[in-house]
């Protein structure tokens, strides 16, 4: 017997219908850490990078793609880590953005990732802080709480308009 | 007279031939003195990382606030997912068979290669964050300049890295301003913890054979290389924050090679615990 194996177009679609673990809303294929999806022979090799080093989440993504896939019958699978190039919040899909936005989670906003100079600090502290909008009511006078929020992935902000506070996905 | 049976010569060629191919895949390529030198930089990088983690994450369900107590927690964890990848590549390079976590839990003290700023005990939440920033501002230069390595393995973990340690650096250098330029109290304990810290981060800088093994080779820079910008971002977040540098330039140092402040034992007793009494556990 000669297994014809689903294409690739299919598997990503398939793994556009796993969520993210912590944040449900999105899914991997959203989420841009899906890097490759390729037939070796008749094994399947999906490449997945990490989104934070000690992300605990990374475990059980890789649990939840190997579940996902094998229920479609998958049978010979490889889950392969690539580091390289390094995530970033920019491989966010501008569906993942506005999903994110509509669970109350602030979107990243592009090109505002820390680099950690002293002036690009000194500028911030100047300029007072991002305008992050608040998810729930879109103002955009809203503060930063803490650099580092429910997961290492956000931001705790507090809206100062309507009061709520609410994570923002910060930029890597 | 029956004729005994014909004995089949052995091929003697093909079986001296098969022999030394054998050989020849079983041997095991000895490590040259640049792998050691690798191997034990790397160590340096992965036991680092992971010290200062594990010290951080003492602070868990301790904070002064609920915020500090996730940031310092998130930080932890940066730190022990850098770990997995530096001390992951040294037993890599090791080629003995080591995984990340054999190096973390079944080596002892003499055999760790941290600097000693990172097993310092906490003190009190200014004390940490001043050590923190003192490393971040070390770190964050140390892993831009690994990013130009020749090795891109270790190249690609540091881009990793250096995008999570530039929010270490950003956090702690606005605490510290904050609790510097802040209350008469903030300010005593953080120039306090200032002038505790001051003769720890000398080890930084200093460069021995293997560091300057590997320097040469590319793989890493030399650590004295990495003081101008440190210094730099140092003086300038100190003076915004008020605190007054130290004048001493003594430096307390071993830790890179293995000698140890008293405080490292402990740490270890408290970290490998589970697996030195139940070797091999697992959830």
């Amino acid at each position: 017997m000669t297994a014809t194996h689903p294409s690739t177009a299919e598997v990503w679609d398939w793994l556009s219908h796993v969520p993210d673990p912590e944040i449900p809303v999105i899914s991997l294929t959203d989420l841009g850490i899906i890097r490759d999806v390729a037939w070796d022979d008749e094994t399947l090799v999906v490449t997945v990078t990490p989104t934070y080093s000690g992300c605990p989440a990374t475990t059980i993504i890789n649990l939840d793609i190997e579940t996902a896939l094998r229920e479609r019958g998958v049978e010979k699978l490889t889950l392969k880590r690539q580091l390289s190039p390094p995530w970033t919040t920019d491989w966010i899909s501008a569906e993942g953005r506005e999903k994110l936005r509509a669970y109350g989670i602030a979107p990243p906003i592009d090109g505002t990732a820390a680099d950690g100079r002293i002036v690009a600090r000194a500028n911030r502290m100047a300029g007072g802080n991002l305008a992050v909008a608040c998810p729930r009511c879109g103002s955009t006078k809203t503060t930063r709480v803490s650099q580092f929020g429910s997961t290492p992935c956000k931001a705790s902000y507090r809206c100062d308009d309507c009061l709520e506070p609410f994570d923002y996905f910060k930029c890597i | 007279m029956p004729s005994l049976p014909d004995m089949t010569t052995p091929d003697v060629a093909e079986l001296a031939r098969s022999a030394a191919a054998h050989t020849h895949h079983t041997e095991i390529p000895k490590p040259d003195a640049g792998q050691e030198a690798f191997f034990e930089v790397l160590l340096r990088l992965g036991d680092a990382t992971l010290i200062l983690g594990h010290r951080v994450s003492e602070w868990c369900g301790h904070s002064p606030a609920l915020e500090e107590d996730i940031a310092l927690a998130n930080v932890s964890l940066d730190l022990i997912g850098q770990t997995q990848m530096w001390l992951g590549l040294a037993g890599e390079v090791e080629g003995k068979g080591r995984s990340a976590d054999d190096l973390a839990y079944l080596r002892d003290a003499w055999d760790f290669r941290n600097l000693l700023i990172v097993e310092r005990p906490n003190g009190d939440f200014g004390h940490t964050l001043m050590r923190q920033f003192l490393f971040d501002a070390f770190h964050f230069e140390l892993l831009k300049a690994l990013q130009g390595s020749s090795d891109p393995r270790v190249a690609e973990i540091a881009a990793k890295a250096s995008k999570e340690v530039a929010y270490h650096l950003e956090r702690s250098s606005d605490l510290v301003i904050r609790l510097g330029d802040g209350t008469d109290e903030s300010r005593r304990r953080m120039q306090d913890a200032l002038d505790a810290l001051w003769a720890y981060t000398g080890e930084m800088f200093v460069a021995d054979d293997k560091d300057r093994e590997v320097a040469a080779a590319g793989i890493a820079p030399n650590p004295e290389s990495l003081r101008a910008a440190w210094e730099a971002t140092v003086r300038d977040v100190l003076g915004e924050a008020t605190l007054t540098i130290p004048e001493s330039t003594f430096s307390h140092k071993g830790g890179k090679n293995g000698v140890h402040t008293e405080h490292l034992g402990f740490i270890l007793a408290e970290m490998q615990f589970l697996q030195r009494a139940y070797p091999g556990c697992n959830w």
